[in-house]
């Protein structure tokens, strides 16, 4: 059984390992939530998932390790930093002070109240039971890449395509919910209606102007209503084949 | 299969006739895992649908139909409604092998049995969804490739055989609903709804992650049936970690349902969302959210039964009481309806902490004709309230007996069927899990049951009361038709007022119209205060407002829906059927 067979260094450097790791995933931890500039949050983050990597490594799951730093650390923080970079990094952040006064003490009493119940859970040995876990390579012929690479494609196979379904999914949310429409809703007709009879009315008052201007796009009107300047001025239509105009040119 | 077959490696074999590779085989540098096609059919139609939608959206002109997109959607549904019919029949009551593709996806009974709810949810919501979308100027692919997808989500989690995969049906699900809740773009109130969705949603996704992880630390397997197996050889004495994680996939799922302390976003997101999606919302995420409860904690968690059903008494408890209680104080005709669905959820709650197969057959029940009263009602709240989701109050039903009566009795009988009165579906659902949990000897929860349907009856019957006794007031003053029926019986089919162009509303005398009409039979300040009751005294005034002018258009699709909602609510309430078919399920464990 190999793991009699480690020696004391090998023991001591995996503990080292662990120590580091640990420390490394905590401190980022910690500097994620309380350091100011959001720049320096993103590089926290970087360090917190540094030390999961180490954590992997202390697993013997190397190859984990090698994605977590080049995924996490190389790929999806570095795009968190774009954004941050994107949005303005010396933008004051608009907080409510006497939310944030209520929510400090409520954290920090839950937050206690959670590692109270993790430390006696440990302590009162009702915690850790189960299915053992191994701290070495998988078992079998071939190496982990290989049997990770094998589970994804016939175990996970269902997941693994679901996961990209996933994905093009939240694409779809992300642009149905981004995507700008240059015409305004159509007003009530009823309003229109209105419109229709008094037209001197529309240049007076200019944010009660642009509803009845809306529905000219869309309802049956629409050609009685363009006739008047202001409504047409104002009407969706034209400002969409001005701007489409000026997309071609 | 004939002879020919043999073993290659484990998990192998080859069939040297026919050359066909089945089992795991990692042997002559071939993978292979047997894949159940029937299995997956939903999934294609849905997906399938999705993407055909995306892919017309790409080339067709900017309109192209009115209607079409709404149709594939509703062809999509159809399609998974009669798939989990025939996945029914072909199932013939036997669960035999009900894992599939990797030991990723159920293939049972319950699975058939949700797909049709869910296609059925399908088609009803994209129904709904096309009047509602056109008027708001909204029309568009998107919201149906969101729902179709929202439905694949919603299969999945069904169908899921380990928490991998309910983990990823619920993330399609929740994804789609952010954007759904989030949609409608000219109201602020939607996009504060879909951005409170997505942070709380989220959070309890983490929330459900975590719980999965530590019930894969405590028992080392993902699956259900690897968790139950284990769980079945090894009597865990120190089992605090699988105790964690069991918590945490409730409160993961319970936030889905939203069950009482987990229910917080579910107020806010429907008065926000738009209506026809928070029909559909509240039906699929429902029905999903259960039914992966029901599989994890009936299938994989079955040892754990004694710890978990003290859980889910006190969710459904509160649930419950506080759905009731606190529809009773809300003037807003959506957020009534939230709390009335926080303390539908809390019946179904009832149902699954009986924890026998008599429970998840009532549960089913439940769910499936929930769904049909539950997108009727919001299909009917979307056509009076306007353009813009101007009117949500309470009072935007007032008088509509005489406006319109056929909607107003399609109104009355969605909600005495939630409010569970008998000869509806709704009095059939609260009597089976009750029934269930008598079962169990559970008197006090059976109690607590009746109680609250007793408080709800309330704030249900008050719209009754709203739409019914209390007629618009005559104080019309312009011309075209003079909305008055304050004294007279109810009118033609959608009298209504027409377009009646008529002063500003506020100079409208509300409460003196009321008490015109009510008087007759009742004098109009008990009236007033019957229907009023439990509101504060600004929510009074807005109960009370005259009821909007503009007539209700009810477009055609719409009507269907609420047609078909209504003569499935007092079907399934006064014939078995769909009881029986309920209680045909035969469930992949034994109970």
């Amino acid at each position: 059984m190999s793991f009699l067979a480690a020696t004391g260094l090998a023991i001591g450097s995996a503990w080292a390992l662990y120590g580091v790791g640990t420390a490394l995933v905590l401190a980022g931890a910690l500097g994620v939530v309380l350091l100011r500039n959001p720049v320096h949050c993103a590089l926290s983050l970087v360090t917190t998932i540094f030390g999961i990597a180490l954590l992997f490594v202390d697993q013997h799951a190397y190859f984990l390790a090698a994605v977590q730093i080049i995924v996490y650390a190389g790929a999806i923080v570095i795009l968190f930093l774009f954004v941050i970079m994107l949005l303005g990094v010396d933008r004051k952040e608009a907080r409510a002070p006497e939310n944030v006064r209520l929510l400090v003490p409520m954290a920090l009493v839950v937050g206690a109240v959670a590692v109270a119940e993790l430390l006696a859970l440990a302590r009162l040995q009702y915690w850790a039971a189960g299915a053992k876990s191994t701290t070495q390579s998988l078992s079998g012929p071939g190496s982990d890449i290989q049997k990770l690479g094998q589970t994804i494609f016939t175990s996970y196979l269902l997941p693994f395509e679901m996961t990209a379904a996933l994905l093009v999914i939240a694409i779809v949310a992300a642009v149905a919910l981004v995507r700008r429409r240059s015409q305004p809703p159509p007003a009530p007709p009823r309003k229109s209606a209105g419109a229709l009879r008094h037209p001197a009315r529309a240049p007076e008052a200019p944010g009660a102007a642009v509803r009845p201007a809306a529905t000219a796009g869309a309802g049956r009107s629409a050609a009685a209503a363009t006739r008047s300047p202001a409504a047409a001025a104002s009407t969706p239509k034209t400002s969409n084949e001005t701007r489409e105009g000026r997309a071609v040119s | 299969m004939s002879g020919g077959t043999y073993l290659v490696a484990a998990g192998c074999t080859i069939n040297d006739i026919t050359g066909k590779i089945s089992g795991l085989c990692t042997a002559k540098g071939s993978i292979h895992i047997s894949i159940n096609y029937p299995a997956l059919v939903p999934f294609f139609v849905l997906g399938g649908g999705a993407l055909v939608v995306l892919l017309l959206s790409a080339v067709l002109p900017k309109r192209p139909y009115r209607g079409l997109w709404a149709g594939l959607t509703v062809a999509a549904g159809v399609g998974t409604v009669v798939d989990g019919l025939v996945q029914w029949q072909q199932l013939n009551g036997s669960s035999v092998t009900p894992v599939t593709l990797g030991d990723q996806l159920f293939y049972d009974h319950m699975g058939a049995f949700f797909a049709v709810l869910f296609g059925v949810a399908t088609v009803a919501g994209a129904a709904i969804s096309d009047g509602y979308l056109e008027r708001e100027g909204l029309d568009g692919p998107e919201p149906y490739v969101l729902m179709l997808s929202c439905s694949l989500g919603a299969v999945l989690m069904a169908d899921a055989a380990g928490f991998v995969t309910l983990f990823l049906g619920l993330e399609i699900l929740s994804i789609s609903l952010y954007a759904m809740s989030a949609y409608h773009r000219w109201r602020a109130a939607s996009g504060e709804a879909g951005l409170k969705y997505l942070i709380l949603g989220s959070l309890a996704s983490a929330i459900f992650i975590y719980g999965a992880a530590l019930i894969y630390g405590a028992t080392g397997s993902l699956q259900y049936l690897g968790v139950v197996s284990f769980l079945a050889d090894n009597a865990l004495f120190q089992n605090g970690v699988l105790l964690g994680g069991m918590v945490l996939v409730i409160v993961g799922l319970g936030f889905k349902v939203a069950a009482v302390p987990f229910h917080f976003w579910s107020p806010d997101v429907y008065q926000g969302a738009p209506t026809p999606f928070v029909g559909y919302m509240a039906a699929v995420a429902k029905a999903a959210g259960f039914a992966g409860l029901l599989r994890v904690l009936m299938l994989a968690l079955p040892t754990l039964e004694s710890t978990w059903r003290p859980i889910i008494w006190v969710l459904a408890t509160l649930s419950v009481v506080f759905g009731s209680i606190l529809a009773l104080v809300q003037v807003d005709l959506k957020r009534m309806l939230a709390y009335s669905s926080i303390s539908q959820a809390g019946y179904v709650l009832i149902g699954l902490q009986a924890g026998t197969a008599q429970g998840v057959r009532a549960v089913a029940f439940y769910l499936f004709t929930y769904t049909f009263m539950v997108i009727g009602t919001f299909a009917i709240v979307g056509v009076l309230q306007g353009r813009g989701e101007a009117r949500n109050d309470l009072s935007a039903v007032r008088g509509l007996a005489s406006r319109s009566p056929w909607l107003a009795g399609a109104m009355l009988v969605l909600m005495l069927g939630q409010a569970g009165i008998p000869l509806t579906s709704g009095f059939l659902g609260k009597w089976v899990v009750i029934e269930a949990v008598l079962g169990q000897g559970q008197y006090e929860l059976a109690l607590i049951g009746m109680l609250g349907a007793a408080v709800a009856a309330f704030f249900y019957l008050r719209v009754a009361l709203i739409m019914f006794l209390a007629p618009e007031s005559p104080g019309a003053p312009a011309g075209g038709a003079v909305t008055l029926s304050a004294t007279g019986g109810p009118g033609a089919a959608t009298a209504g007022g027409g377009p009646s162009d008529g002063g500003p509303e506020s100079s409208e005398p509300g409460d003196s119209g009321w008490a015109a009409g009510a008087g007759r039979a009742y004098s109009g300040s008990d009236l007033q205060a019957i229907v009023t009751a439990g509101l504060s005294a600004r929510d009074r005034a807005l109960a009370l407002r005259p009821p909007p002018h503009t007539r209700v258009r009810v477009p055609a699709a719409t009507a269907a829906v609420i047609a078909v909602c209504v003569v499935f609510t007092v079907f399934a309430g006064v014939s078995t059927p769909v009881l029986s078919w309920a209680h045909a399920i035969a469930l992949p464990w034994s109970a």
